[in-house]
């Protein structure tokens, strides 16, 4: 078996996005038991600076196409050369993270080799299918939340080759430890046209985004029951003395108690913290998807039958804007 | 800028403007939206058992960045002129959102519908999508929301592209500028907002930081309110209707020359296998009273935790 795993850059860091090595240690594992290949592939101006770091995650070869024309997202060159490659290579599997990016070509790349793609899957293994009363040999089982989460849909493609899905960034875990592995490079032969350059970049200016969810081992998140602006700004209070980062439902960016960049959920950043803490959060399962991987759950809710607290570990039944400030009194009395 | 620099300018200004009133170069824009179940209400009832879903039971709403997509095209027509044409493809119930469409301004409307269609995935859907495009012809301009709220995909806009071979840009999350011979766009690049520039045919899948749509025009409430399909339509009203122009037209599979083979379930590369409602498993749960000493309890349990962590 093969699989292929489309890798990309950050164009920031200039280094591998980590859904691309979440998904590079995700197919070494399914393809483990099958003594499987797993084939990176990278389109850009240049390589990533740490594409060392897809090795020991489990890639064993780098496939890549640079140009200078290709520094940024040109949908229809990108489509081409990848689709090259898995013509090339014809592997079983190709997997994408649902970046913008990713979302943006593995449509295309499906279309065109009229196979089944399927979009945001949080698990994916293999086992022998059987469809229709045929035997369809080993194939891979693609499950994802539907119908604003409140389905879990298992997918499978019978009968098409390569079989495609894209999963989001934080969804898959990465190696408890670097893998002892080396891998090999390889240029990909493209014939390569300036005619699939469409799209004309006239200017790029990098988000100023100061929420950033990897580097705490602390989530605040707060929802509706928060019940205001000058309430969420408790949670960032609390936040402060915690040393975490203040995350949001959907609700309390609707209500426009906070930023979107502070989404978590279906619709906005997964994360899997340490711990954390769901302020005034109903858990609705949009919610849910982008934080029950978490180590520990605390929820502070006044709603004593609040899903949340179903999956959380420790709860308390109060409102937010009387339970945080006693938090936040009594943290600050410790130091 | 010289004075010959400007009068060419005001030249082409002036040329553009007559073609325009003309009716000689108007831009054709087609907008792809999708009526949904308001996936906020779902109930078991509404599933099917073989994993695909009721529709009939659920309350439907138009997709909201769909809604966001029609009113790009709407912009651009009050800029450059422009035929708004808003294609759907669903049961017929769906000319509700074609109906609403009219409302808000499009110019023409069509349903795409048939039983041939039903349980189509992502790659079947573009394919008769982009046939529905290729059949209103001579189109500059796609544009789609950038996902539906029912299957939250962003496959179908992209494939549609592929299919009818125009140039894309998703995630557009502001229009710029658009001229007789180009659009220019920002794009939210995740780290990043880029601004784009892509001569036509393009097709653009649009967020819902993109713009707010409008409301309905009284007018053309006034004006549409009795749009119909034809099958929908008395006998003896229809060539009233087609002579108002309210007859929206139905694009079948056999009207469109589809090959069945692509088309449903049968020509969708990807089956459900399996369908499981998401129950919530309780876990062991500890309760703190919300008083002093109760949160007391819970800050030495958060502290104790976060040092182990650390």
């Amino acid at each position: 078996m093969k699989t292929i795993v489309y890798i990309e850059k950050n164009p920031i860091t200039k280094n591998c996005r980590f859904v691309s090595l979440e998904l590079a240690y995700k197919a070494y594992t399914m393809m483990q038991e099958f003594n499987g290949d797993v084939i990176g592939v990278f389109v850009g101006d240049h390589l990533p600076e740490d594409a060392d770091k897809l090795f020991q995650n489990g890639l064993d070869k780098l496939i890549y196409y640079t140009n200078d024309n290709l520094k940024n997202l040109q949908s229809i060159a990108y489509k081409n050369i990848i689709e090259q490659i898995i013509k090339q290579e014809e592997p079983d599997i190709v997997l994408f993270g649902a970046t913008h990016n990713g979302r943006d070509i593995a449509p295309l790349i499906a279309s065109s080799l009229k196979t089944g793609l399927t979009a945001d899957c949080t698990q994916l293994f293999i086992n022998d299918l059987e469809y229709k009363k045929e035997d369809k040999g080993k194939s891979l089982y693609q499950v994802r939340p539907a119908f604003g989460g409140n389905i879990l849909a298992t997918i499978v493609t019978p009968d098409n080759r390569p079989m495609m899905a894209s999963v989001r960034e934080g969804v898959m875990p990465l190696p408890e430890k670097k893998l002892d592995k080396k891998g090999i490079m390889e240029e990909a032969n493209i014939d390569f046209t300036e005619e699939w350059i469409k799209s004309e970049f006239l200017s790029i200016v990098p988000k100023k985004s100061t929420v950033n969810f990897d580097s705490k081992d602390v989530i605040i998140a707060g929802g509706a029951g928060v019940g205001s602006k000058e309430n969420f700004d408790l949670l960032h209070k609390l936040a402060a003395l915690l040393d975490a980062e203040v995350g949001a439902s959907r609700a309390a960016v609707d209500f426009g108690y906070t930023e979107k960049a502070r989404q978590i959920g279906q619709t906005g950043s997964v994360v899997r913290p340490k711990l954390y803490i769901a302020a005034g959060i109903s858990g609705q399962i949009q919610h849910r998807a982008g934080m029950e991987e978490s180590m520990k759950i605390i929820a502070i809710n006044n709603d004593p039958n609040a899903p949340i607290f179903n999956i959380s570990h420790k709860g308390i039944v109060g409102d937010v804007k009387d339970v945080v400030p006693k938090m936040i009194q009594m943290l600050r009395e410790e130091e | 800028m010289t004075s010959s620099e400007y009068e060419t300018d005001f030249y082409d200004s002036l040329v553009s403007m007559w073609l325009i009133l003309s009716g000689e170069i108007m831009k054709k824009i087609v907008v792809l939206a999708k009526q949904v179940p308001d996936t906020a209400n779902i109930t078991g009832q509404a599933m099917k058992e073989d994993g695909t879903v009721n529709r009939g039971k659920l309350p439907a709403i138009f997709n909201p960045e769909d809604l966001n997509g029609l009113q790009m095209a709407l912009d651009i027509k009050s800029k450059i002129g422009a035929e708004v044409h808003v294609v759907t493809m669903g049961p017929p119930r769906a000319v509700e959102i074609l109906k609403h469409s009219l409302y808000l301004g499009a110019d023409k409307v069509y349903l795409v519908s048939d039983m041939k269609f039903a349980g189509a995935d992502t790659l079947a859907t573009s394919y008769v999508l982009s046939e529905a495009v290729k059949k209103i012809g001579n189109v500059d301009m796609v544009i789609a929301g950038r996902q539906a709220i029912d299957g939250d995909t962003a496959q179908v806009g992209p494939q549609v592209a592929d299919k009818v071979g125009f140039n894309q840009i998703t995630y557009v999350s502001k229009l710029n500028d658009v001229t007789e011979d180009y659009v220019i766009v920002e794009r939210d690049g995740e780290v990043q907002t880029e601004e784009i520039k892509s001569q036509f045919p393009v097709l653009l899948t649009v967020t819902e930081e993109a713009n707010t749509p409008g409301y309905p025009s009284c007018v053309q409430m006034r004006n549409y309110f009795k749009a119909e399909i034809a099958a929908n339509i008395p006998a003896e009203e229809l060539e009233n209707a087609e002579a108002n122009g309210l007859v929206i037209p139905v694009f079948n599979a056999e009207n469109m020359g589809l090959n069945i083979e692509q088309c449903g379930l049968g020509g969708s590369p990807t089956k459900v296998k399996k369908i499981k409602s998401i129950t919530l498993v309780g876990g062991d749960l500890e309760m703190f009273e919300a008083d002093d000493s109760g949160i007391k309890l819970l800050i030495n349990d958060i502290m104790k935790e976060y040092t182990e962590a650390n």
